[in-house]
C-alpha cells in the first residue's frame, strides 16, 4: 500500500477527468479487485457505511447491475432508483428528484440519462460524488475504462510480464454508429490518452459531421483497414437513435460493416474482438464471429465490475469534502 | 527494491532525513536470522507455517526470512504478500493505493507468520488480521517485526522483534534490508 498523491477529482463525468495517470491508477486498483474477486468471499469492508445510489433514467440492465455489484463488493449500501417507478412519472422535476435523494444522505450518485450533460448538471444539486453511467451522446467513461482494462489484461496475458496501461503502437478500429455513440466518444478519448492509434469506421451518415476534437482518423471502408487492426471494437447500431433515415438497411450494413466469418478470418492472427453490448448478432457481428476465442465480450462484462469497484473506491475512499486533518502518518 | 518500496510509502513531497543509524545491514541480517530460529523453535519446526509479508515494508523482509527458514530447515515455506488498504480504519483520512495481495493458498489450519517492518499504533496489523481472515481460518497468527517503536493504540503485541526502539511520535523509522535509521520527514529539499 502506498499513500496516494493529490486528491482525485470529485466526480467522474468524462474520461478527460482522469487523464492518462488517472486511467492508470484505476487500472492498478482494478488489478487489486481482480484478486479480491477470485476469493471465496469476494468482498472487502473498504466502503462500509457509504451509500451508493444508482439513478437510471434510461433503460439499462448490465451497467446498473455492474455498478451495484461493484458497490456491494466494497460493502457499500446500495439504493436503486429507476425512472419508470418513480415520482418522475407523476411529474416531479429532475432537480426535485435529485434533491430528494440527496436529502436521504447518499455518498455517490451513479447517473444514466438519455440527455447529454445531465450528470454534470446533477453535481450542482447534490453534495454526493457523481459518476456518469452514460449520458445521451456525450460519454460513458466506465465503459471506456473497462475496455482499456480488458485490452491491457489480454496483452499482458499474451506477452507475459507486468500489465502495462501503455497502448502505444496498438491500432484500434471502432466500427459502427460513431455519431450517436457515447461509448465511441469515451473510448476514443481513453484509447488515445493511452497512446493507441484509433480509426473510426462507419458509413458517412454515422460518422461525426466533423472530426475536429476527435483524436482519430476515419474511413467508410472496413475492408481497407481490417487487416491492420489489432483490436476491432464493434458498436451496436442504435436503431432508437440512428433511426431509419441514416441507415436504411441493416442487411446492407452487415455486408459492408459487419464482422462476418469471412472478415474474421482476414484479421491479424492475434487481433482482439470487442463489443460493449448489448450485441445484435447478424447486424454488427456474425453469430459465429461472436464465439471466436479472440472475442473478449464476456471478459468485458466481468471486468466492468472490477473497474467500477476501482472507480468507486477511488472517489469514495480517502478524505471527503471538507478535508479531514490527517495528523501523524500511522504507517511509519 | 527496498529503496523503491520506501520511496512509495512516503507522503508526497516529503523526504526522510536520517538522524541516527540504529542497525546496519549486518545487524538486520543477524536479527532476521535470530527471528528465523525463534520461529522454528516456537513452532517446533515449520509444518503448516506460512509467511505473509505486509505491503510494502514487510514484503522484502518476509522474502528474506523465507530464504533463511529454507537454509536452516531445508524446506520451502509457502510465502505471500498482503495489502491492507481495503481494510484500514483510517480509510476516510487519506487516499491510499493498494499494492499486490498474493496469497497462494487457503490459510485454513495454517500457522501464519505475519511480517512487517515497523510496529507502531497496531492499526495496520489490526487491518491485516481482518484481511487474513478473508483467506481462510488460520490455526494461529504470529507477528514478526523488525522494529517495535511503541505508541500502541490497540491491544496488539509482536511475537518476534528485531529491535525495541523507543521513539517520539514525530519521528520516523526507516527499515530496509540495508539497515534501520531513525529520523524525521521534512519538505523536499529543506533541512530537517
Amino acid at each position: 500500500m502506498r499513500v496516494a498523491g493529490p486528491p482525485a477529482r470529485d466526480h467522474l463525468l468524462s474520461v478527460a477527468d482522469l487523464g492518462r495517470e488517472g486511467i492508470d491508477e484505476v487500472m492498478r486498483l482494478a488489478d487489486s479487485f481482480k484478486e479480491v474477486s477470485a476469493r471465496p468471499i469476494p468482498k472487502v469492508p473498504a466502503l462500509r457505511g457509504k451509500t451508493v445510489a444508482t439513478l437510471f433514467f434510461e433503460a439499462s440492465t448490465r451497467t446498473r447491475l455492474s455498478f451495484e455489484t461493484a458497490a456491494r463488493r466494497l460493502s457499500a449500501d446500495v439504493m436503486s432508483f429507476s425512472a419508470s417507478t418513480s415520482s418522475l412519472e407523476k411529474g416531479e422535476s429532475l432537480r426535485d428528484t435529485i434533491e430528494t435523494i440527496d436529502a436521504m444522505g447518499v455518498d455517490a450518485m451513479v447517473v444514466r440519462h438519455r440527455s447529454s450533460g445531465v450528470p454534470a448538471q446533477v453535481t450542482a444539486w447534490t453534495s454526493a460524488v457523481v459518476l456518469n453511467a452514460g449520458d445521451g451522446q456525450h460519454e460513458h467513461p466506465t465503459q471506456a475504462l473497462l475496455d482499456c482494462y480488458t485490452i491491457r489484461e489480454a496483452l499482458s496475458e499474451r506477452g507475459g510480464g507486468e500489465p502495462s496501461s501503455d497502448l502505444s503502437g496498438l491500432r484500434i478500429g471502432i466500427v459502427g454508429d460513431i455519431r450517436f455513440s457515447r461509448v465511441a466518444r469515451s473510448n476514443v478519448l481513453a484509447f488515445s490518452l493511452l497512446g493507441a492509434e484509433v480509426t473510426l469506421v462507419a458509413p458517412r451518415t454515422l460518422l461525426p459531421s466533423s472530426l475536429e476534437g476527435w483524436p482519430a482518423q476515419a474511413t467508410p471502408e472496413l475492408d481497407s483497414v481490417l487487416e491492420e487492426l489489432d483490436v476491432v471494437y464493434l458498436l451496436r447500431i442504435q436503431t432508437e437513435r440512428a433511426g431509419q433515415v441514416l441507415l436504411p438497411d441493416l442487411d446492407e450494413y452487415h455486408s459492408r460493416f459487419g464482422l462476418t466469418r469471412e472478415r474474421a478470418a482476414r484479421l491479424k492472427p492475434d487481433a482482439l474482438i470487442m463489443h460493449p453490448g448489448p450485441m445484435i448478432r447478424g447486424v454488427e457481428i456474425a453469430p459465429e464471429a461472436a464465439e471466436l476465442p479472440a472475442s473478449l465480450v464476456t471478459r468485458q462484462v466481468r471486468n466492468g465490475v472490477l473497474v467500477r469497484s476501482a472507480v468507486l473506491f477511488r472517489l469514495l475512499a480517502g478524505p471527503g469534502r471538507p478535508a479531514v486533518p490527517t495528523g501523524e502518518d500511522p504507517v511509519a | 527494491m527496498a529503496e523503491r518500496e520506501r520511496e512509495a510509502t512516503r507522503p508526497q513531497g516529503r523526504v526522510f532525513h536520517a538522524r541516527a543509524e540504529v542497525m546496519d545491514e549486518a545487524g538486520v541480517a543477524r536479527a532476521l536470522r535470530r527471528i528465523a530460529h525463534e520461529i522454528i523453535e516456537h513452532n517446533s519446526g515449520l509444518g503448516d507455517v506460512v509467511v505473509i509479508g505486509l505491503q510494502t515494508g514487510g514484503a522484502p523482509l518476509a522474502t528474506r526470512l523465507v530464504e533463511l527458514l529454507g537454509e536452516i530447515e531445508g524446506v520451502a515455506v509457502p510465502y505471500g504478500t498482503i495489502d491492507v488498504a481495503f481494510y484500514r480504519d483510517d480509510i476516510s483520512l487519506r487516499r491510499v493505493l493498494p499494492e499486490a495481495t498474493d496469497i497462494p493458498l487457503d490459510l485454513t489450519g495454517k500457522t501464519v507468520v505475519l511480517v512487517d517492518d515497523v510496529l507502531y499504533t497496531g492499526r495496520t496489523v489490526r487491518a491485516a488480521l481482518d484481511a487474513l481472515a478473508d483467506h481462510g481460518r488460520a490455526r494461529a497468527v504470529q507477528l514478526a517485526v523488525m522494529v517495535d517503536r511503541g505508541h500502541r493504540e490497540l491491544p496488539i503485541r509482536p511475537d518476534y522483534v528485531g529491535k525495541n526502539l523507543p521513539t517520539r511520535r514525530d519521528e520516523v523509522v526507516d527499515v530496509s534490508l540495508a539497515g534501520v535509521a531513525l529520523g524525521e520527514l521534512s519538505e523536499e529539499g529543506g533541512a530537517p
